[in-house]
């Protein structure tokens, strides 16, 4: 067994980052092109490779790890740069590199006529080699290079267009609000490091029951937390998400649907002992995920951007996968980040057909009757659609009806029952998009009618494979299998650590009822959906004008955006001016200058007696003898 | 050991080379560039074996020197270094070839005085990191301003005498303090020993009664934290690197500021221990003021050297929070920020000297748009950005995570508070970024600018190395570190208890505790 592998995932992208940088424009267009989908394709294979051997191992030594070297060692801390495969990484590195592969050959089509093509698969293949570093790494800090590595690649790749101010912008706001979150796991961290003294995987999770005091560890999981709402845009941190719809479409999909922003959700799930020691952190993430999963819900219902519907659709999807991990469910969780990355990759990049197609239109009010000019494009969208919708037999119906039934076994009635009303609403909004990108009449204009174009083969087939893994991929989870279903078995050995995986069974019966009510609530919003924009339009325009109230809070998105400007932003610049103009020019340098105003007045004064004339000096002398004179007299 | 008196020819050589270049006739006045960059590169070189032929795990000081200086008060030509120095001098050799190197095109007036005084500093910085003896360390400490003060004021922008002014005599303020507690404390050894010196290890093995010892640590601690400089009296630093040319500025963040944090680890925190542990927390609030402090005033500036120097403020602050931890991850933290701060910090401002010397402006708001013309340049500052925000994988980010690593051990509410600076340097160096570099061109004269030359990028290549190499493998340079941080730390914890045994001996009678049959004079 040759383990010594493992590295090499991550490093092969990081390689071509290199050979890209080194070689420059010489590379041309092809020869980035295969080098940057060479890199990841190989990496998939590398990531296969070593999966299957993790697989042929008996199942409670599946846990190939290996030390790359010491990365930092001070007194007893000490840090490596170490990788590990166990059925958790091993489900993320194949979406990772699987769903990368496929949206960097996508890419090569969607980005054939930028200019820019060299420097967007640098970045690229940074990130692939930032988010495979993520999800190998063996401890808290390498995982947290990755993690931040990522922030850094969608921060470049959402500015991409830097000169366009709002795409800038948009990177920077990426990057801080994540970096907030950054600033809570790096206090977890710390918190972990001193109460079990090491940030490695294994050995934290060993020490943590022993270790950790219940508020300890409730404070150290919520300071994780936060961490992981900043990188899987969840309230309070969710603004970045939308606004990083500014950045290529095949970056929308890869980084900002199908990996990064599952992060959150692989950390939790890495460090579900952890939080199992948590009741009331647990508590909050459930409470959080599914408040999200309604609020980005009923945004997404009002949007009339096409990627912006989507990107509202990801903040709510990752709700539901937060609902999981709150109620105990990380495997679940992380069943729904591999068919959420099927499908929302998908939808993302059939989108970006659609804007390919349109000629970079992306405002839905203009599309409409696209179905038959974008035969392939509108069958591989129609099935993806219907995936996250809930439809049976999709992959998102099996992964959703898991996290619905884990909330009502576990007795989290109030989750299940927002995760039912999400998944009514997500049903909606995702055929309301369908329609109006595909049914309806054509609302393009001339021009845009003129250049429509069916996408390249390079684009196509992957939306065609994703089609296929959104139909099929749901199938490793399928309910009522004696001792869980074939996924939840394959990563049993890495979740059951700690002991707590509670198993809560239900009645058939019940499990029955939860099924057919999903299935209901999803079908309902299909229809309701169709009514109100394809069979009746008019019903869509009378709903706005009945409820307009309503309509303006989720078209402006709660003004979540306009109440951090005014609260957090605009007065912490303000401060920082006083800071700078009063304290600092002021008062600070006002007493140094105070000093030396003083001294060159005083030196003035003291220079008058020393003025060279000697008569001066003599009337010095005379009233100094006079003085001593006087005094001893007296 | 080498055959030769090590430090004393790294010391002298830029010396020797400062004054052969001063001298050379006229007709060199341009060539001088070559000659100084020469001097400076073999210098490096020279200084290299620090790194090589250093033990780390050796007690006390290597390399060591030691000649009768001025016998009748025991002042001795003392000289030596642990790994703490060595890398500090590491640091300096490095920097000044590389602000020598940049300063090629830029300087156009006085040039062979100029290279003259950039080697003539890089002496006197190496004394100080070198010398073991309290009146030497004196010296060079007060002899390092005055090359500095002239680069200022000479070679300096529009405001440069005010600025050169404020830099000696905030300085001199400081110093003038620590003098006195110099003067004192021999005194006090006279006493003690009854032989006069200034020798440092000497100083070290004299118990302080606690209560006198908050005296002399408050002389050096003033001293010290001008120079790093700590809030609230770092105003002397923007004004000092707006004014002072791009060479100068460099040396001034990358090394001069080190000599306020390398005070304390080597004098201040050892010699008076108990005074330490009264002020810790006091000076660990104020670094941590600094922090913020200096982000968010960074935040704000319309000036990029301006920006620059104050996150240079938020930066030192880590480094005294990282020595206040009294750990040892606060300790190699802080040690590994002072070279990171050196290297990124200097880079940063090699960078505004790059558009400064083409566009004549520093002001953000003239800038803009800079990835179009200048795509190698922008990819530099990029890099050296993130380093400077901390990203994992760069050298930031190891020195910031110590030292929050350290702080947080000793005191979660340091840590807690320390750590926003994390996301405030994102913010005001991404804005920064955001505002030169990304966006369209919006002032005409920006469009024809030209892209890095070769000697500018020889001048980052090697900082940028040190980036990654320091982010993704900073162990060689933690190893040469921690022996000689593990030493400091036990001394003063040795010393504290030492100190404070006199008290129960003889309270409140004896400031130091003589030894028995001591013959000491009194003057």
């Amino acid at each position: 067994m040759n383990a010594s592998l493992l590295a090499w995932i991550p490093g092969l992208p990081l390689a071509a980052v290199l050979v890209n940088l080194l070689l420059g424009d010489r590379l041309g267009k092809k020869g980035t092109a295969w080098l940057a989908c060479g890199a990841v394709v190989a990496a998939f294979a590398l990531a296969l490779r070593a999966v299957l051997q993790l697989a042929a191992l008996p199942e409670h030594e599946r846990h190939l790890s290996e030390v790359a070297w010491t990365w930092m060692r001070v007194g007893t801390f000490s840090v490596d740069v170490a990788f590990l495969l166990d059925p958790l990484s091993a489900v993320m590195v194949l979406v990772v590199t699987g769903v990368g592969s496929l949206i960097h050959i996508y890419a090569t089509g969607y980005m054939s006529h930028d200019p820019s093509f060299r420097r967007f698969f640098l970045y690229l293949n940074l990130f692939m080699f930032a988010m495979l570093t993520l999800v190998l790494a063996d401890n808290y800090l390498l995982l947290f290079v990755g993690w931040e590595g990522v922030g850094l690649c969608s921060y470049l790749l959402i500015g991409f267009w830097y000169e366009r101010p709002s795409a800038a912008e948009a990177g920077k706001k990426a990057f801080i609000v994540n970096r907030i979150g950054d600033f809570g796991f790096m206090l977890g961290a710390f918190m972990l490091v001193t109460a079990t003294g090491s940030l490695q995987f294994d050995r934290v999770f060993s020490a943590a029951p022993h270790v950790f005091t219940a508020a300890g560890v409730t404070l150290a999981t919520l300071l994780m937390f936060l961490g992981a709402t900043g990188k899987s845009a969840q309230i309070p941190l969710f603004t970045w998400l939308p606004d990083a719809m500014e950045g290529p479409t095949p970056v929308s999909a890869l980084i900002h649907a199908a990996t990064m922003v599952t992060a959150g959700v692989y950390m939790l799930a890495r460090s579900h002992v952890l939080f199992e020691l948590a009741p009331a952190t647990m508590q909050v993430v459930a409470v959080i995920g599914a408040a999200t999963a309604l609020m980005a819900a009923t945004i997404g219902l009002a949007q009339n951007d096409i990627k912006r519907v989507l990107a509202y659709s990801t903040v709510s999807q990752l709700g539901y996968m937060f609902m999981a991990c709150g109620v105990g469910a990380f495997g679940a969780g992380i069943f729904h980040v591999m068919t959420h990355a099927f499908f929302k990759a998908l939808l993302f990049l059939g989108a970006g057909s659609v804007i390919h197609a349109m000629s970079d239109e992306q405002y839905m009010r203009r599309m409409g009757g696209l179905s038959s000019r974008l035969p392939f494009t509108h069958g591989t969208m129609a099935v993806a659609t219907l995936a996250i919708a809930g439809v049976p037999f999709l992959a998102g119906f099996f992964s959703k009806d898991e996290i619905l039934h884990a909330a009502w076994a576990s007795g989290h009635k109030g989750i299940w029952l927002a995760g039912i009303v999400g998944a009514c609403l997500t049903a909606f909004y995702m055929t309301r998009l369908y329609v109006l990108t595909f049914r309806g009449p054509s609302r393009l204009s001339h021009e845009a009618e003129h250049h429509l174009h069916e996408s390249p083969p390079s684009m196509i087939v992957p939306l065609v494979v994703l089609a296929v893994l959104s139909v099929v991929g749901g199938y490793v989870g399928m309910p009522f299998q004696q001792g869980g279903n074939a996924f939840e078995t394959w990563l049993h050995p890495v979740l059951s650590a700690g002991g707590h995986a509670a198993h809560h069974e239900v009645s058939r019966g019940v499990e029955w009822l939860l099924i057919l009510l999903s299935v209901g609530v999803a079908l309902l919003g299909i229809v309701l959906s169709l009514r109100s924009y394809l069979w009746n339009p008019a019903t869509a325009t009378a709903l706005q004008t009945r409820f307009a109230g309503l309509h303006r809070l989720l078209v402006n998105k709660y003004w979540v955006d306009e109440v951090y400007d005014a609260v957090l932003v605009r007065p912490f610049v303000g401060i920082s001016e006083w800071m700078w103009r009063f304290w600092d020019a002021k008062v600070v340098d006002g007493l140094v200058n105070g000093v030396g105003t003083t001294l060159e007045g005083g030196s003035a004064i003291l220079k008058l007696f020393q003025n060279g004339y000697v008569g001066t000096y003599a009337l010095f002398i005379t009233l100094g003898v006079i003085a001593l004179f006087l005094h001893f007299l007296r | 050991m080498l055959p030769i008196p090590y430090l004393t020819v790294l010391v002298f050589f830029p010396l020797v080379a400062a004054v052969l270049v001063a001298v050379l006739p006229q007709r060199f006045e341009r060539s001088a560039r070559a000659w100084a960059t020469l001097a400076a590169a073999i210098e490096f070189v020279a200084s290299l074996p620090l790194w090589s032929r250093l033990t780390p795990s050796a007690p006390g000081f290597q390399f060591e020197e030691n000649l009768a200086w001025i016998p009748s008060i025991g002042a001795r030509y003392h000289l030596g270094v642990d790994g703490i120095s060595a890398l500090l001098a590491l640091l300096t050799t490095l920097m000044t070839f590389i602000a020598v190197l940049s300063a090629w095109t830029s300087v156009e007036r006085r040039s062979r005085e100029f290279y003259a005084m950039l080697l003539a500093l890089e002496a006197g910085m190496l004394g100080t990191f070198f010398c073991l003896d309290l009146l030497l360390f004196y010296v060079f400490w007060e002899a390092m301003l005055i090359p500095m003060y002239l680069l200022i004021g000479v070679w300096g922008g529009q405001r440069r005498i005010y600025a050169a002014v404020k830099f000696f005599l905030y300085t001199m303020a400081g110093s003038v303090l620590m003098l006195v507690a110099i003067l004192s404390l021999f005194q006090m050894q006279r006493q003690f020993t009854g032989v006069p010196s200034f020798d440092l290890t000497s100083f070290y093995a004299m118990p302080i009664a606690p209560t006198l010892q908050l005296w002399y640590f408050l002389a050096f601690a003033f001293a010290f934290a001008i120079k790093v400089p700590m809030w609230p009296v770092h105003t002397w630093l923007p004004d000092a690197h707006v004014e002072a040319p791009t060479a100068g500025s460099v040396i001034l963040a990358a090394v001069l500021l080190k000599m306020g944090s390398y005070g304390f680890v080597r004098f201040a925190m050892p010699m008076f221990p108990n005074a330490l542990a009264v002020c810790t927390p006091t000076i660990a609030w104020i670094s941590i003021i600094g922090i913020v402090y200096g982000a968010v005033v960074a935040m704000v500036q319309p000036d990029l050297k301006k920006l620059v120097a104050y996150s240079s403020v938020s930066h030192m602050g880590f480094c005294m929070l990282g020595l206040m931890a009294m750990n040892a991850q606060g300790f190699a933290g802080s040690m590994m920020t002072m070279l990171s701060h050196g290297v990124s910090t200097g880079a940063l401002f090699l960078l505004v000297g790059v558009i400064y010397e083409r566009r004549h402006t520093r002001a953000i708001a003239d800038f803009g748009g800079l990835w179009k013309v200048m795509p190698v340049f922008s990819a530099i500052f990029l890099v050296v950005t993130l380093s400077s925000i901390g990203l994992p994988g760069t050298n930031g980010f190891v020195g910031e995570f110590l030292v929050l690593l350290g702080a947080f051990m000793t005191k979660f509410s340091w840590a807690a508070v320390a750590a926003t600076g994390v996301i405030l340097s994102a913010c005001y160096m991404l804005w920064m970024f955001q505002r030169v570099v990304f966006g369209p061109i919006v002032h005409e004269e920006n469009r024809g600018l030209g892209d890095l030359t070769l000697r500018e990028r020889l001048v980052f290549a090697p900082l940028l190395l040190l980036i990654f190499w320091m982010g993704f493998m900073p162990q060689p340079f933690l190893d040469r570190m921690q022996p000689a941080l593990d030493r400091t730390l036990e001394l003063t914890h040795q010393r504290a208890e030492r100190s404070a045994a006199l008290v129960e001996r003889a309270p409140g009678i004896r400031l130091v505790s003589a030894p028995s049959g001591d013959g000491g004079s009194r003057p």
